[in-house]
Formats: structure tokens, sequence, C-alpha cells
């Protein structure tokens, strides 16, 4: 390994990328883009949920119940209805995704130590949502029922949960989807940037002058990903950046480990675009295979948009595979946890494997042949 | 430093692998040079030398397999079989070692033209590890060579073929090799471009530097000390150029007719005719006899209906013997 030539070898592709607009806008602001974006339109938060009511007893007690439910924050009316068939009709038009139904006689059964029932019609279309409506809707009557109970002098149900939530304590989705999303961008973006480097030698004809000179397969490989690990790592510090000051993400970790551990992820990840790169002779091609294997796999095996624990033995299998995976665990876990590398030493190790892999198998597959 | 510890241990290498190396002066040796792409032989068992200094030519049509013979010896494309030494390296076993040793300069022009004339000659330097004054003095040096000094901030992609050429030719000697490898270099160059680029060849020959240059203008092969003419990844002959045209025993004829092309398909069945070729407006037939094949070739154009309007007997031309042997030897490979 000759230094010098490594070295000789980066400047020229930093030469080459500030002359390039595409790489420039593809290196910098296309992480920003991503993260605005997703961190703006990805939300699992449930809120403001289309209510529409059908209080067919329409007593201060039925009232009282659905100020419950306006005063949780969760729920807005948008209708009132007075009959099944209307009730049916502003769910089939998603005027509403919930109809609340208080049946005629719901405060006498409540007066009378009768069980009271109420009814919620929800629109299951949205799997998702539905669930957590109902489970909204259910801890607001729970908790209405226990307030009567009290109020009556009666004691309230002798079991009682009290939970709390950790790490993201407001149970905001979006602490969980910048730290992750980090991760992702990085991959995308290592990914791609360094899949054109070796196809652009190619395809330009350039790779046969820099194949009659004495540099080596590793200098060649080395000497171009160099220059988008550092790239890679303002784009961490970017990303995180604007994730804490713009979306008031908590980071409560180190930021030095997270500076190594994305260096470890960023090493692999450009490894395998310059993998992709070694074999392709065009770089358009290169860079549809580098989206390929780098883009939906850690979009959706990775755990950042579906948790790995729910999916298909098969499926869960693959999601070892995807380096993205564990850097979405370091994310988190640094950002939200704030743990230190004694709980991430494992995700350390297999991302320092993933690394020498995708490097080794980048130099091993770029041949300085020409036919 | 390190350099010079490196030459010596690779030149004790190569004594010992191969005892009894014919011509410790030649600075190419390759004997039975064969390459195949699957079935089909681009070189076929070349056997050649080169002396060291020599400005060695390479002629043929497209597809004779010049290309890939450079390649094999500039260490870029591993031969199929035989063996070749260049600078007393086997490029077989060592191909990075000869790529100190030797410029290359490929067909289609391979410099970065997104970097500037100065940066595509830093980093080629980077690449052969010149440092300091030395990379310095060398730059220097290729900028004046090439007459580039004014441009030297320019993309090189904005540059005239010409000059991008002696750009390529300047990074191709930036360490100062021994052995020089020019494929085509000039292909595509006006004339006079042509001209001083050879100049250039021969400046760099003088220092002792070997070239091995392909290429298929004919009248830059008459700038070669020898020449090598390939056909159909053969070699078919090998010579000075006054030896090549002496070789061709046979009178040629310059004929003159109303319709050239016509013509040149008219004789190609003509018995008394060995060859013909189109040169510019005239024709070159190649005959066993003067006479005899002076009336053969105005009867046969009589019967084609085409008007002769001088035929005379000239000396032959290197092309005239090119043109000759790739006929001889099965005619061109046309791809």
């Amino acid at each position: 390994m000759n230094l010098r030539r490594l070295f000789a070898v980066s400047r020229k592709e930093v030469l080459q990328l500030r002359r390039d607009r595409r790489s420039m806008v593809l290196a910098f602001l296309l992480p920003l883009l991503l993260l605005l974006l997703f961190g703006y339109a990805i939300s699992w938060d449930v809120r403001e949920i289309a209510t529409a009511v059908w209080d067919a007893d329409n007593t201060p007690q039925s009232r009282a119940l659905l100020d419950a439910f306006w005063a949780s924050g969760y729920f807005d009316e948008v209708a009132r209805v007075d009959d099944a068939a209307a009730a049916g009709a502003v769910l089939d038009r998603s005027e509403a995704s919930v109809v609340l139904a208080l049946p005629r006689g719901f405060a006498r059964n409540l007066a009378s130590g009768e069980t009271a029932t109420v009814q919620a019609l929800v629109d299951g279309s949205d799997a998702n949502t539905a669930t957590i409506v109902l489970a909204y809707s259910r801890a607001i009557v729970l908790g209405y029922g226990a307030r009567v109970r009290l109020e009556g002098g009666k004691p309230p149900l002798p079991l009682h949960v009290q939970s709390r939530v950790w790490y993201n304590e407001e149970l905001r989705s979006r602490n969980m989807i910048v730290p992750g999303l980090v991760a992702v961008i990085m991959m995308i973006i290592a990914a791609m940037l360094t899949s054109l480097t070796l196809s652009r030698e190619w395809e330009r004809g350039t790779m046969e002058q820099l194949a009659s000179t004495p540099v080596t397969r590793a200098e060649v490989v080395l000497g171009k990903l160099l220059p988008y690990l550092a790239i890679g790592m303002i784009d961490v510090a970017a990303t995180s950046a604007v994730g804490v000051l713009l979306f008031d993400v908590p980071f409560r970790g180190s930021v030095l480990l997270l500076a190594v551990l994305s260096f470890l992820f960023l090493l692999g990840a450009s490894g395998i675009g310059i993998f992709v790169s070694a074999g392709s002779k065009s770089q358009l091609l290169a860079t549809q295979v580098a989206m390929i294997v780098s883009y939906l796999p850690s979009l959706l095996l990775s755990g950042f948009m579906f948790a790995i624990s729910s999916m298909p033995a098969p499926l869960r299998a693959i999601t070892y595979l995807i380096p993205a995976r564990y850097f979405l665990v370091v994310t988190r876990g640094i950002f939200l946890k704030g743990v230190g590398i004694e709980v991430l030493r494992g995700e350390a190790l297999l991302m320092a494997i993933f690394a020498v892999a995708g490097v080794t198998l980048a130099v091993v597959r770029f041949k300085k042949e020409i036919e | 430093m390190e350099s010079h510890r490196e030459e010596r241990s690779d030149e004790a290498i190569s004594t010992r692998n191969a005892p009894g190396t014919p011509a410790a002066e030649s600075a190419i040796a390759v004997r039975d040079l064969t390459r195949a792409f699957g079935t089909f032989t681009a070189v076929d068992h070349v056997t050649f030398e080169v002396a060291r200094g020599e400005v060695f030519g390479f002629l043929g049509p497209n597809g004779a397999g010049k290309t890939t013979t450079i390649k094999m010896l500039a260490g870029l494309l591993a031969p199929s079989a035989g063996e070749a030494r260049v600078a007393g390296l086997d490029v077989a076993r060592e191909p990075e070692a000869v790529k100190q040793r030797i410029g290359y300069m490929s067909q289609l022009f391979s410099l970065y033209g997104d970097l500037t004339v100065e940066e595509n000659i830093t980093f080629f330097g980077g690449l052969y590890g010149l440092r300091g004054r030395e990379r310095e003095e060398r730059r220097d040096w290729v900028l004046e060579m090439a007459a580039l000094e004014a441009a030297r901030g320019r993309l090189v992609r904005e540059l005239a073929l010409g000059y991008k050429q002696r750009l390529a030719l300047g990074c191709a000697v930036l360490h100062r090799p021994p052995i020089l490898f020019l494929d085509e270099p000039t292909s595509g160059v006006d004339p006079l471009s042509r001209r001083s680029f050879w100049d250039l060849i021969h400046e760099l020959a003088r220092g002792g530097t070997t070239v091995l240059v392909s290429t298929h203008y004919m009248e830059e092969a008459e700038y070669c000390h020898r020449l090598a003419l390939m056909n159909r990844g053969k070699l078919v002959a090998l010579d000075t150029p006054p030896a090549l045209r002496k070789k061709l025993g046979a009178p040629i004829l310059e004929v003159r007719a109303a319709d050239a092309p016509a013509a040149v398909e008219a004789l190609q069945g003509e018995p008394a005719v060995k060859a013909v070729g189109l040169f510019g407006r005239a024709l070159h037939v190649t005959v066993d006899e003067a006479a005899r094949g002076e009336e053969a070739v105005r009867q046969r154009l009589g019967e084609a209906g085409i008007a002769v309007e001088a035929v005379r007997r000239i000396p032959p031309s290197l092309e005239d013997v090119f043109v000759a042997l790739v006929q001889e030897s099965g005619g061109a490979l046309v791809s």
C-alpha cells in the first residue's frame, strides 16, 4: 500500500466531485431533503380523530362521557347523527373514522348500577388507526367508569395498571423516526454515491489510463472511499443536528460514540456501493442496483418501518444481512436511551465485520484488466 | 530511494526466473503470444523482439490484433498462452512491476475531461510516485513539451484533440519510462499535428526510450525503424520499411480509370492480378509481369465498360506491400 498513490486518488476524486453538481446535490442536499420529507410526512401518531356522535340518550351523564372524549385531545366532533343509517353513511363517506353511539337508557343504567354500554363504530379500512382509536376509546370509557364509581361512593376496581413510558415519554413517533431516518438515509447516500465512482471511470474510458499505472486495486478502492467517508460523516452530523434542533428529538448519548459507529457503518455501506460499481460499466446501472440493495431493504427490513419481531421467520432471517438494522439500534439507542458501548458492542462488532467484508469484496471484485 | 531498491530486487528476480533469456538488450521480447476471447483468437502465436531505443511500428487493419497485443504488453490484459517480457519482466506474472517501467497511451483518449491540464498531470505524477521537486520539474516539462503552458488551468475536455493527445503522451512519460506503448496515438488528428507528434516520438527515442507504436497511417509507418505487419491476429511480416518494399518483387501498376471503385471490383477476380487497392482516385494493381499485366487490366476493364485513362508502372509504396501481404494472408478481417 503506497499512501502517496492512495491520496492522489482521493484528491482527484474530490476535484471531480466538486465539479459534478449532481453528485454534490446527492451528497449534501438529498440527506436533508429526505430527512425533512420523511420527518414531516411519516407519523404514526393518531390525533384529531374525526368523530361522529349518535347520542340517543342526551342526558347530562351521556354528555359528560362525550366531554371526556373531547378533553382527551384525540377526538374531534365532526358530525351528529340520530339513526343507524346516518351513522353508516358518515363512515361510508369517510367523513368520520369513528361513530360513538350512546344508547337510550345510558344514564338510567349507570344510576341503577347496571352495566351501561357505549358503542364505538370504527372504520377498519386502516387497521393501524382503527386499533389505536379503539384503544383510546376503551381507555377513556374505563376512566369515566372509574370516576362514576368513585362519585357514587363505591371503591374503584381492585386492579389498576400504573404505566410509565421510558425513553420516549410523550410517545412521539417522530422521536423514533428521526434517529432511524439518519441510519436509513446514510445507507442510501453512501451506497449511491460510491456506486458511481468506478462505473464512471469505466463509462468514460478513463479506467484504461488508470489501469495502466502501477496503482493497486486496494489503493484505488480506499482512495475513492476516503472522500465519501468524510461526506458521510458530515451528513450524519447535519442530519442529527436537524433532528435535534428542528424536530426536537432528544440526544442523550455520546457524540463520540455515534461518530465512531457511524464511521464503521459508512465504511461498510460505501464498500457495498463500490462493490456494485466494480461490476457495472454504466453509471445508470450502478445507481439502480445500489438503490435496490440499499434503499428498499433499509427502509422495509431494518426495523425502521416494521418491527422485526413481528416479521415471519424467513424475513426475520434476512434482516440480519441488512446493515442498517444494526445502525438503527445504534442511533435510536444513542439518541433516545443514551446507552454506551457496553450495550451496543454486539451491533458495533457486526458493523465492523460488515465494514471489513464490504471493502474486501469491493477490492476483490474490482479488476484492473481492460479488454 | 525505495524505488531504487525495488528496481534492483526486481531485476534480480527476473534474471533468476529466466536464465538464458535471449538478448539482454531487447526491451521487449515476445514469444508465441496468444490471446483468445471465447472462440475468437485475437492474437495468434505472435513472436518478435524490440531493441532498446527502437521505434517499432505495428501496422494492420482494424481487428488485426494490434491493440490486444499492446494491452497484453502493457499488463492490462492477461495472455492466454505464450510469453512476453517487457523490460525484462514477465507481463503475465508481474504486470504491476511492468507498469512502473512503461508508459501507455490508449487508442481512445482516456484522461479526465473534468480535470484541468495541470490536475491531470499532478494526478498521474502521484500515481507514478513522483514527489516534490521532481514532480514539479516533470510537470513543467510536460507543459512545455505539449505546448500547454497557457492552457494549464483549462478543463481538458475543452482542448482540441491534438493538444489532448500531446497531453496524454506527456502523462504517459511523466515517470521517464524506458518503454512507451502508443496505440494509434494520432488517429483523428490533422496532418500537421501528426507531424509534430512524431517529432516528439523521435525525440523520446533519441533519448533512449523504446517506442512501440501502432498506426494505420502509411506515411507514419515510414517513420518507424522497423515495422510489424499484423493481419487476423498473426504477424505476416517484420522488417525495416526499405526491406519490406524490396520484398515485394512483383511490379505495381498505377491505373487511373473513370470509375475507380467499380474498377477495383472488376479486377478482383482477374488471374493475372495478385492484389488491387484503391489509393485516392487511382488503383494500385500488383501483377505477375508488367506488360502482360497491363494488357490483362486493360482488357478486363474494357469488358466491364470502364474507361481506362492511364496505366504506368510505379515503385511499390509501403501501402502496396501492406495490401499485397494482407491479401496474401487471407484478406482483412473487417470488424
